[in-house]
């Protein structure tokens, strides 16, 4: 019994099962393979996160944020009163993030590639884009730098889902792609 | 030179020394208390996040959900588990516990930490979740609940692992330990490291709440944190599955079909523990890929072969044992022969397959590098780990009860009937709200939010209807969910209070260990005799959910935007 010491003291010695040794193998085998997809989806897969990161103090990096808004706004978001940023394809492109907003509203082509910059200005947030579903974790003092490339068009929410305080649940942003 | 007395056990035949049986009863106690309190702040949590009651205001509900977090995860199941740990030394070598006192002094701490935790929590000065992600500040008596409970466990650990010496020296046992009692030594081993880097984080962030320190990168703090807090779960893992070799022997007989692979099998947890905590930053900036491919795959893989291990010795145990018990019928009749009308065998097995099926193959999924973007911090992880920790931890200590209480209280269970149902019902609703919030989750729905309606917004964005809808069938299951959890409590305070003397009348009639088994002796070993037809059907069925599944996910990714 499980409850009791093993009845054959030498239990170590005891040859396996051939189900058992099947079963290990198996699993072995598996845990093998799906390290395997990881490298292989990093060599072949188009959805992978980039390894760029940088240290920033959060000050410089609103003042870089707010450069960008200031050179590219195109209008105001009438409902929000955010800066709607169009900046020309192929550039970078940069969103913060704050209590409790996500600011600004970016504006970008369909089928054009862009490198995104994130990062928080405070506490730690959670970038949810929605309906695509990508989710990405966003730190103070840490600027993270993507590549995206939108595939469809239309308004996707940005949408916090690292908890931070008590406005957390009114913490939504907007990416609008366009043809 | 003991002072403490003993009794031997009239089921069990088991030494039980009074100093041991009060420890137990006092931790398994606290535990049961600290899961009624967490359940209920999980079923207010279930209505609020039901759009349609959306029942606690919205720091209420942020309030109840680091109050949910806290009791039910943290101090549910590790008082429950040192309580498992006096078990599986104390009783099962049948030998006296070292140092009751200071195993009291253990158990205070954990008391008072825990209190103060909560009073900290209830105050409202502390929703910061039981992560307590730092820059968030918590009230400092928070942190320091949890750094007295933590200091607490660890002398109960150390207590543990006393007993461990005793037994050793005084020889009340022969050979090697039991394999329970190995399955808790890896969850002990593994709680020291835990335990450690706990302290690692938590001090530095008490005395920063106490303004004694400046600030605490925020990157840092996550991959500490999760070097406890993944380990935490891997505690949890190694006890339930002591918990289901345990149950299986005390109700059908069952035995280890191999000590060696069993073993083995815990030994793989201990040995690829280390940087499992990497599958928790899978998103964040400032870690390399190769960080985390590597320290998700050696970590997490390996250890992950060892509950698959697990996953086909603890069903092939029963069914070599249901077979000797004369279930020969059929590649099944072993299991449909299985006593389920005994809640603790009825809860073990559910605890098994669901685990395996909700907790098991989804936790690999989201612990693959690329894979976890797309469910990162939604939904679908509060759904994974009510597969492990609530359908399977929760629900195997909720089955080790059955059997624990009624043997060291020698009462018999009351409300027979009732028992009978509450895995069930437990299960059920834990199965809800694991599926749908996966669901939700894959529907891109927020864990952790009060609202996702957003009405207070500044700008709007819609789920799709469906999200809603899935939220409150998740409402609902919360309320089936909680159902058993009452029926649960219900039975073990009423029988702790109420239930009927267990007299020599009782043990002979109603015996709570299997009886036939000690006349099915054989040894183990040889290849030929091992004849488990329907284990292997279940283990391919799982494995094929498993392939498909991930395989599934990789299709999702693939439709997402295009990231480098
Ligand atoms: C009556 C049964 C239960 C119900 C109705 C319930 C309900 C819920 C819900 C709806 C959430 C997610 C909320 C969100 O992220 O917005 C949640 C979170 C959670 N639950 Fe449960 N749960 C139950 C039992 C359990 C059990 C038995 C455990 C563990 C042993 C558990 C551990 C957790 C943890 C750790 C969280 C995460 C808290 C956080 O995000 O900080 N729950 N629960
Ligand atoms: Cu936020
Ligand atoms: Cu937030």
């Amino acid at each position: 019994m499980s409850l009791t010491p093993p009845e054959n003291r030498l239990w170590w010695k005891e040859p396996l099962h051939g189900i058992e040794i099947t079963w290990i193998t198996i699993a072995f085998l598996w845990g093998l393979l799906m390290f395997g997809v990881m490298v292989y989806w990093h060599m072949t897969g188009e959805q992978n996160l980039s390894n760029e990161a940088y240290r920033i103090n959060p000050d410089v990096y609103a003042e870089k944020v707010e450069a960008a808004a200031e050179k590219y706004t195109v209008r105001v978001d009438e409902q929000s009163g955010m800066p709607v940023v169009r900046p020309p394809a192929g550039t970078d492109v940069y969103m913060l993030a704050r209590l409790w907003e996500w600011w600004p509203i970016l504006e970008l082509e369909k089928g054009k590639e862009y490198r995104l910059h994130l990062s928080s200005l405070d506490w730690m947030h959670g970038f949810s884009l929605q309906p695509t579903n990508i989710n990405l974790q966003i730190h103070p003092n840490y600027e993270m730098v993507l590549t995206i490339k939108p595939t469809e068009t239309g308004e996707f929410g940005i949408i916090c889902n690292e908890f931070c305080g008590i406005g957390h649940h009114e913490m939504l942003g907007k990416m609008i792609i366009v043809e | 030179m003991t002072t403490s007395t003993f009794r031997t056990c009239p089921d069990t035949g088991f030494k039980v020394y009074s100093s041991a049986e009060n420890l137990i009863k006092a931790n398994a106690v606290a535990g049961v208390v600290f899961l009624a309190v967490g359940g209920l702040f999980g079923l207010l949590v279930a209505l609020t996040r039901w759009q349609a009651v959306h029942l606690l205001p919205a720091d209420m509900f942020y309030l109840a959900l680091t109050a949910h977090g806290a009791d039910i995860l943290i101090f549910w199941i590790i008082f429950f588990e040192i309580a498992i740990l006096y078990f599986a030394s104390a009783i099962l070598l049948n030998c006296r516990l070292a140092t009751p006192r200071v195993a009291w002094l253990g158990f205070a701490l954990m008391l008072i930490g825990s209190v103060m935790a909560n009073v900290a929590v209830l105050q409202g000065e502390s929703s910061v979740m039981f992560t307590s992600y730092v820059p968030m500040q918590a009230d400092h008596k928070f942190y320091l609940g949890l750094i007295l409970f933590a200091v607490g466990a660890l002398v109960a650990v150390g207590v543990f692992f006393g007993t461990l010496v005793i037994a050793k020296k005084e020889k009340t046992y022969e050979g090697s330990v039991p394999l329970v009692t190995f399955g808790a030594i890896t969850a002990a081993i593994i709680a020291v490291y835990t335990i450690l880097s706990g302290a690692v984080i938590l001090v530095p962030t008490w005395l920063w709440s106490l303004g004694l320190i400046g600030e605490i990168d925020t990157l840092t703090y996550r991959v500490v944190w999760w070097g406890f807090g993944h380990s935490s779960q891997q505690i949890n893992m190694a006890a339930m599955v002591a918990s289901w070799y345990a149950i299986a022997a005390i109700t059908v007989g069952a035995k280890p079909i191999s000590e060696k692979v069993s073993r083995m099998a815990f030994l793989l947890y201990i040995l690829f523990l280390l940087l499992a905590s990497a599958h928790h930053l899978l998103t964040d900036p400032g870690l390399s890929s190769e960080w985390k491919v590597v320290n998700t795959s050696y970590a997490l893989f390996l250890a992950v072969l060892g509950s698959l291990i697990h996953g086909m010795s603890v069903p092939g145990a029963i069914e070599v044992a249901q077979r000797k018990n004369g279930f020969t019928q059929g590649v099944f009749g072993w299991l449909r022969k299985a006593p389920w009308g005994n809640p603790a065998f009825a809860g073990m097995f559910l605890s098994i397959v669901l685990f395996g099926f909700l907790g098991g193959i989804t936790g690999v999924i989201m612990g693959t590098e690329q894979l976890n973007l797309i469910m990162h911090n939604t939904l679908y992880v509060p759904g994974h780990f009510h597969g492990t920790v609530a359908a399977g931890t929760t629900l195997a200590f909720m089955a080790l009860a059955y059997i624990v209480v009624p043997l060291l209280f020698r009462r018999e269970l009351i409300f027979k009937r009732l028992a009978q149902w509450q895995p069930y019902l437990f299960g059920l609703g834990i199965t809800g709200l694991s599926i749908f919030m996966m669901a939700a989750g894959t529907l891109g729905v927020s864990r952790r939010h009060w609202d996702m309606a957003f009405s207070d917004a500044s700008l709007t964005f819609d789920y799709p209807p469906a999200a809603f809808l899935i939220m409150a069938m998740n409402g609902i299951s919360g309320i089936i969910a909680s159902i058993g959890g009452i029926a649960f409590i219900i039975v073990i305070v009423g029988t702790i209070l109420f239930g009927k003397k267990r007299d020599e009348e009782a043990v002979k009639s109603n015996p709570i260990v299997y009886q036939g088994g000690s006349t099915a002796v054989s040894s183990h070993g040889s290849a030929e005799s091992l004849h488990i037809p329907g284990t292997a059907i279940l283990v391919s069925v799982f494995f094929g959910a498993f392939v498909l599944y991930y395989f599934i996910n990789w299709k999702y990714l693939s439709e997402i935007w295009p990231l480098s």
